[in-house]
């Protein structure tokens, strides 16, 4: 899905601008709705045992990376955006994926962990 | 001096300054709330059996806080929107209903979510001690079914003297035994008119539920402190765009307000992202 284009001056390309909009007014409207669903299905998942908790967090982890995926691809307009945004997310990725490796490194240095 | 770039792209990154400047921003904050959401991860795998509390959160509102922030995500995408066909209008109204999302997710936060707790009370007891108070733990029956033993006593604090804690015990441990009890309840149980006597001997520690109670505590009060006072300076930077301050600037440039109003909302949608993964791990799991 493409970003909505900049206003035209022209008042009779303005139609069919304001068109173009409500495309992604109706696309935003859906997004909403989706997430209000998923949030009452991860309520939901959170009171089904999928054997251990390990796995209940497993799949309220994945629900939530659906959702936060959806907020960032459409109301975030990350589905497409110019190249410079993505390489800052890149390196931010990047970094992040820094800070939990530090968790790894620590759960296998530090001989108290179970 | 005109500021460049506020409504045309730059040449060379194709985009105007205020949305790179507010995405570097945004990835300041990742950092920012990476740094705390593994410092939470580290501290609960750590945990010891029975020490990390599972329940003590209101689910029903946080569900309904959860649906506050996303209505006021959808809002506030409508808000920008509107601006983008010059409906100034319909922008006044969307950006009316995001704040006002916003100020009742912080009143339910304030108000109610945070005093309820540090109403409440729980003691942990010595490991030495706990048998002492199986009536209230239920830990024979729990050990025989592969449970993590319980050793806290939690409730209303009714009174103490100097050696002794009474407690009005909360419903886990009012009827340890009942195996309606080993998971959370989605609507959360009053505290029970049944007492408990704790000798202060017995107590490892015992405080209300304050950052202070557990490292479980500690982080949520960390965590969605920090996420509320996001909250509230969106709640502020929405408001200045709302005021009749902006409609001279919307009046003089419609896009330059249209465009602070997209790096807002930004800004705004990385709050419920981050939301997103809050409730689960502190609510639900």
């Amino acid at each position: 899905m493409n970003n909505p284009p900049d206003i035209s001056q022209d008042p009779k390309e303005y139609e069919e601008y304001a068109h173009g909009i409500q495309k992604h007014v109706r696309a935003y409207l859906m997004v909403g709705a989706l997430l209000l669903a998923f949030t009452v299905i991860t309520v939901a998942l959170s009171y089904v045992h999928f054997g251990t908790d390990k796995a209940n967090i497993a799949i309220a982890m994945l629900v939530a990376t659906l959702k936060a995926g959806a907020v960032a691809a459409v109301f975030m307009h990350l589905a497409a955006e110019k190249r410079l945004i993505y390489r800052i997310l890149i390196f931010t990725g990047f970094f992040v994926m820094g800070l939990f490796w530090l968790i790894l490194l620590a759960w296998y240095d530090y001989p108290i962990f179970h | 001096m005109e500021i460049p770039y506020t409504v045309s792209t730059r040449p060379d990154t194709g985009l105007w300054n205020a949305k790179i400047g507010i995405w570097l921003f945004l990835a300041s904050e990742v950092m920012l709330f990476g740094a705390l959401f593994s410092a939470y991860i580290f501290l609960r795998i750590d945990a010891a059996p029975g020490t990390w509390p599972h329940g003590l959160l209101n689910v029903p509102v946080g569900t309904m806080n959860t649906a506050i922030l996303i209505l006021s995500s959808v809002t506030v995408v409508l808000a920008w929107a509107a601006l983008k066909m010059r409906r100034y209008r319909a922008y006044w109204w969307y950006m009316l209903a995001t704040i006002t999302c916003g100020v009742i997710f912080l009143t339910v936060k304030l108000a109610y979510e945070w005093p309820q707790k540090f109403e409440h009370f729980g003691a942990y007891i010595k490991p030495d001690a706990l048998a002492k108070y199986e009536k209230y733990l239920g830990n024979e029956r729990r050990l025989e079914k592969g449970l993590e033993p319980r050793i806290e006593i939690t409730g209303h604090l009714h009174s103490q003297n100097a050696t002794e804690y009474e407690v009005a015990l909360d419903p886990v441990n009012a009827e340890p035994d009942n195996p309606q009890m080993d998971r959370p309840h989605f609507i959360p149980m009053p505290v029970t008119d049944k007492i408990a006597t704790i000798e202060k001997a017995d107590v490892q520690r015992a405080t209300m539920f304050l950052p202070t109670h557990s490292a479980y505590f500690a982080s949520y009060f960390t965590i969605t402190g920090l996420h509320g006072l996001h909250v509230l300076g969106g709640v502020l930077v929405f408001t200045y765009m709302w005021l009749p301050v902006s409609k001279k600037l919307y009046q003089r440039n419609p896009e330059h307000l249209a465009n602070r109003v997209e790096v807002s909302g930004l800004f705004w949608h990385f709050v419920d992202l981050v939301w997103i993964f809050v409730f689960p791990l502190f609510y639900l799991l």
